[in-house]
């Protein structure tokens, strides 16, 4: 019973991911509506900062989500509507941050510096001295005296 | 060329310590965003006054203004209120408020028990002016120039040093030029 009930409540939690968006922001076109949400997802919720706004309760995040909504019904593409948020909060409403010289440090920072540590490894590697034998090579007389050492050892 | 190499560790201890002693200056506010809009035009707005004659961009244009997004229901703006009501009372400021998501009696009532530092207060009730300004939490403050260019923005309550050290010196310079 116990089982049953937990799988119920288990089944039932699945069904019910939380999306903010209120019915009654909904566009009637299915189309432009799932065009709006591809793009609210990329978009930062400015209140939580760390959340999209298709995520977020924010009341914040609703204004730009009807916001997205009627820009797409006047007729704006994808880039066009995006472009209208970031125009009044900047790039840090991107959950992405865009390519460009400022962000340059921040996307190809990371791959620069292996590269750059695993140049400097080449080069300490080979500019390490070749390990030259600093003993010098046992004379025979040694040589027999070891063998017999060792033989004496073996017993 | 070795021996520099070594004072490689000392130098980035000192860049890090250089970030994370900024990082910790009091009055540095992690959450706060550059504003897209600075050296922009606001955008055009025509709202509905909360007594009487409301306010709109194009009628503020001529001489630098303030414009504050506050409201009733906000506890910051009630922090930055007697600034406020220095900035309008001692230095003649022009402040123009922008009562955002509220509800106008309640706004009347605020402005009623602490004074109001305001030439004219505009009703934004949907939010959607603040929207437009890049507004994300109140209290927010813009400087508009005479001719309405966003020149700063203030973001959370104003305080006495943001006052005394950028505010009145840019706005000092503005009515200069």
């Amino acid at each position: 019973m116990r089982r049953v009930a937990f799988a119920i409540m288990l089944l039932l939690a699945l069904g019910l991911r939380a999306f903010a968006v209120e019915p009654a922001e909904r566009l009637a076109d299915p189309a432009l509506e799932s065009r709006a949400r591809a793009i609210s997802a990329t978009l930062r919720c400015l209140v939580c900062q760390n959340e999209s706004i298709d995520d977020s309760g924010a009341s914040l995040a609703h204004d730009i989500r009807v916001l997205l909504r009627e820009r797409l019904l006047a007729g704006d593409t994808d880039v066009q509507a995006r472009q209208a948020i970031v125009d009044r909060y900047g790039d840090f409403v991107l959950l992405d941050p865009p390519v460009k010289p400022a962000t340059y440090l921040l996307w190809f920072g990371p791959a620069g510096m292996l590269l750059a540590s695993l140049v400097g490894t080449v080069v300490w590697l080979r500019r390490r001295p070749v390990a030259t034998p600093s003993v010098a090579p046992l004379t025979p007389q040694e040589q027999v005296r070891l063998e017999g050492l060792l033989r004496e050892a073996d017993c | 060329m070795r021996r520099v190499l070594f004072l490689a560790p000392l130098l980035v201890f000192m860049v890090l310590a250089w970030y994370f002693a900024s990082a910790l200056r009091p009055d540095r506010n992690p959450q706060e965003l550059p504003s897209a809009m600075i050296d922009k035009m606001a955008p055009a707005f025509d709202l509905a006054g909360l007594h009487g004659e409301g306010v709109a961009r194009d009628a503020l244009k001529g001489a630098p203004v303030l414009i504050n997004f506050f409201a009733s229901w906000c506890v910051p703006c009630r922090v930055e209120h007697p600034l406020l009501m220095r900035l309008a009372e001692q230095e003649h400021v022009a402040i123009y408020g922008i009562d955002y998501k509220d509800k106008p009696e309640d706004a009347t009532k605020l402005l009623a028990q602490f004074g109001d530092p305001y030439r004219r207060v505009g009703l934004d009730q949907d939010g959607r002016v603040g929207l437009d300004f890049g507004v994300y939490g109140v209290p927010e403050t813009y400087v508009l120039d005479g001719a309405g260019k966003i020149r700063k923005r203030f973001v959370g309550p104003l305080t006495a040093a943001q006052v005394d050290n950028d505010l009145l010196p840019l706005l000092h310079s503005l009515r200069r030029s």
